[in-house]
């Protein structure tokens, strides 16, 4: 076991992460019942399915738009899977009425095997046509789920949520049981993304995304890395479209769409695509922004829009947030602290050698 | 002989083996297996919409004219994206949203230019001015507006392409919201709240033309597209290969460092190639419009085409954005012709559209074997 570096930073981000564990435990007894099922439990999940695609793109150095897709794919297997028909049940989908636990294993298991089949065909693409290609198989995910209409077709398959597992329970009349199981989710995740990079297969995957040549030419298999570690983030992706749908209740083509593609990659680049952290710093500055800057009462506000010379809705201001995030700082809000960071240990470190001179 | 034979490559053998069997599968079934659509309604694994090539043969030229038409349509779009990816290295995700906004600010020209009442406007009152000086209006104005987004955000972040298509999804993400803000101005067929905008054609466009083979006759605005397409391809190639400009661009696509290192201006060629690319997503936009109408969410449906065509062709290579244009339009017109539709129209299962499918299968093919698409260099 290697023993924990304690510099001035690390011990300012561990208290800080201390303290965000605390209060995330405490949630339900601190905060507003609407603030933790709302705000805290949709970032937990956003978090995750970010946490995905931050950990490809850090570590592997691979953006992929297809995190959304991979989310929806396993949201629409236990959606098809777990609801029952008959009377007053069901009408989408395939109505199976399976066991949910059964589901569940099986969402995790087809979501995670299509993820290892587009990352065998997307392995030998890289930087940006990584970008385009993943982006690709997202929409065609999305109209593959509009069109064909036995799996659900345009709207959207419901109450996904009144069918969880016994040792789930009822979630929809305790809300907080899902919040728990999304935070200690969350905290899953996170410790493994933590661990597999520091195993061989994630140190080379970090090789390779550094010097992709040098590593072939030492007998790596490049394209099976990235497969692989494709494979490990769409078995992260379908832990939050399971918890997704049980959060929502239900699944539609537009949770795949090009829209909520956009959407985890807004929440990627403001938390930082360069640290893991930042997939729930991320998800959370989004999810604020999104419910309650939407009604704040802007100076100028009209009833044509947000801005009145521009008018349009709150996804102009959402856009503008987002070209202001990549053009100032491109290491999203983990970048701006990283910076924090760097400067007060230059500061730091000056003043020691003043002192160090002068005495 | 023996000599040859060891050097038979026997993973290719394979890769090509199952490509020609997928394809020769795929035309058997089309020729001869495929059934027309039974009275009953009920069908089976060879029932299709159309029937097969040797049963209805009329049907198939006309489902080869859509795919033909398509490609035309889907060249004058992925033609001004590739061009600028080839030689910026910018992936333009804005570049839907240029294809809609181009098409609602002609939309609005016309409407200016003829209509009484805003709204639909008949064909016999639109001559062929009044479908022209709309389709010039929305290419000036999003080439200008394309221009204005290559030299206030692209052009100083050169080289960072990760943060440059950051950037256009961000000014997507802009355009589209004001184009539902603002567009359209002139009343418009209201659907469902939604807010397609369609121009008309000019009038002598709207009719059918006898094509003379197995009684098939065609519609005379489809093959205006095509046409369309082909100019717009001979425009562009005349351009690249026979001017000095072009010899440039050329010459960037290959080597941006060492073109600017003899001396010449690059980031003029660069802003050319944006002010081009976006001019052709807006005459797609205006095309568009004319064939069937606008709506917003369409931007992502023509980036996705976009995208589609490039990663089959090869990027920043015009023969590329041909064939990706052509081997896409087939697959997806034949697809959703030709494949079997056992649904009851009545029942739930009616529409079931497999034919994206074929889109993913499409781009898997040609990737396995050429990651760099068609006629692309690798990068």
């Amino acid at each position: 076991m290697r023993a924990l570096a304690w510099t001035p930073r690390t011990i300012v981000e561990r208290s800080l992460g201390l303290v965000v564990l605390l209060l995330a435990a405490l949630g339900p007894l601190l905060f507003s019942g609407y603030f933790t099922t709302t705000i805290l439990t949709q970032s937990f999940i956003f978090g995750i399915a970010a946490a995905s695609l931050i950990f490809l793109s850090a570590y592997g150095g691979m953006i992929s738009l297809a995190q959304t897709a991979l989310m929806g794919i396993a949201g629409y297997v236990v959606g098809n899977l777990v609801t029952k028909g008959g009377a007053g049940g069901e009408t989408k989908g395939l109505i199976l009425g399976w066991d949910p636990t059964l589901a569940l294993v099986l969402a995790i298991v087809i979501t995670t095997l299509v993820g290892l089949i587009l990352g065998a065909v997307a392995s030998r693409s890289l930087g940006i046509y990584f970008l385009m290609l993943t982006l690709t198989f997202g929409v065609i995910a999305n109209y593959f789920f509009g069109q064909v209409t036995k799996l659900g077709g345009f709207s959207p398959i419901a109450s996904i949520n009144q069918y969880t597992p016994g040792w789930v329970g009822d979630i929809v009349g305790h809300p907080d049981k899902l919040y728990y199981i999304t935070l200690g989710v969350s905290l899953f995740v996170y410790a493994l993304i933590r661990y597999l990079v520091r195993t061989p297969f994630g140190i080379s995957l970090q090789g390779l995304r550094d010097e992709p040549v040098r590593l072939a030419s030492l007998g790596y298999n490049v394209p099976l890395h990235r497969t692989l570690a494709f494979g490990f983030a769409a078995f992260v992706a379908s832990l939050a479209g399971v918890l997704f749908v049980w959060w929502d209740g239900q699944i539609s083509p537009q949770n795949l769409g090009l829209g909520a593609t956009i959407d985890l990659l807004i929440i990627a680049v403001i938390g930082g695509l360069g640290r893991v952290e930042g997939a729930w710093l991320g998800a959370f500055a989004f999810i604020v922004i999104n419910n309650y800057v939407r009604d704040i009462q802007f100076p100028f506000a009209s009833e044509k829009g947000v801005l009145p010379w521009i008018g349009g809705s709150f996804n102009t201001v959402i856009g503008v947030v987002f070209l202001i995030i990549i053009l100032v700082s491109p290491g999203g809000l983990i970048g701006i602290w990283e910076r924090a960071a760097q400067g007060a240990r230059r500061v730091f470190e000056s003043r020691r050698m003043a002192e160090a001179s002068g005495a | 002989m023996s000599d040859r034979l060891r050097h038979v490559d026997v993973q290719r053998l394979v890769q090509r083996l199952v490509v020609a069997g997928l394809v020769g599968v795929a035309l058997l079934y089309i020729v001869f297996i495929a059934n027309p659509p039974s009275e009953s309604g009920a069908g089976n694994w060879r029932t299709t919409n159309s029937g097969s090539a040797v049963d209805n043969p009329g049907a198939f030229i006309a489902n080869l004219l859509d795919a033909v038409t398509l490609a035309g349509w889907l060249f004058i779009v992925a033609s001004g994206f590739s061009l600028i990816f080839g030689l910026m290295r910018v992936v333009n995700m804005a570049h839907g949203s240029f294809y809609l906004l181009g098409g609602y600010i002609a939309y609005e020209v016309q409407q200016r230019l003829t209509a009484e009442t805003p709204g639909f406007i008949s064909a016999d009152l639109i001559n062929t001015w009044d479908w022209v000086m709309p389709l010039v209006v929305g290419m000036a104005s999003i080439a200008v507006l394309g221009f204005v987004v290559q030299q206030g955000f692209l052009r100083w972040t050169q080289g960072q392409d990760l943060r440059q298509a950051l950037l256009t999804i961000a000014i997507s993400v802009i355009v589209a919201d004001q184009i539902i803000a603002h567009f359209p101005r002139s009343g418009a067929f209201q659907v469902g709240g939604g807010n397609l905008a369609s121009i008309t054609w000019p009038g002598w466009t709207a009719r059918r033309v006898d094509l003379q083979i197995a009684g098939v006759e065609y519609s005379l605005t489809r093959l205006l597209i095509l046409a369309l397409g082909v100019s717009v391809g001979v425009a562009l190639w005349a351009w690249l290969y026979r001017t000095r400009t072009g010899m440039v661009i050329r010459a960037g696509v290959d080597d941006r460092q060492m073109t600017s290192a003899i001396g010449i201006n690059i980031q003029i060629t660069f802003a050319i190639a944006f002010f081009v690319g976006s001019a052709l997503a807006a005459a797609g936009g205006v095309v568009g419009a004319s064939q069937g109408g606008i709506t917003s969410g369409q931007d992502g449906l023509w980036l996705l085409y976009s995208l589609v065509v490039v990663i089959v062709g090869g990027m920043g290579s015009l023969l590329g954005a041909a064939a990706g244009s052509l081997l896409f339009a087939l697959v997806f017109t034949l697809s959703s012709a030709y494949l079997p539709s056992t649904g009851n129209p009545a029942g739930i299962e009616c529409c079931t559209q497999y034919s994206i499918i074929f889109t993913f299968v499409l781009i898997a093919l040609v990737l396995a074997f050429r990651p760099q698409g068609l006629f692309g260099r690798a990068a």
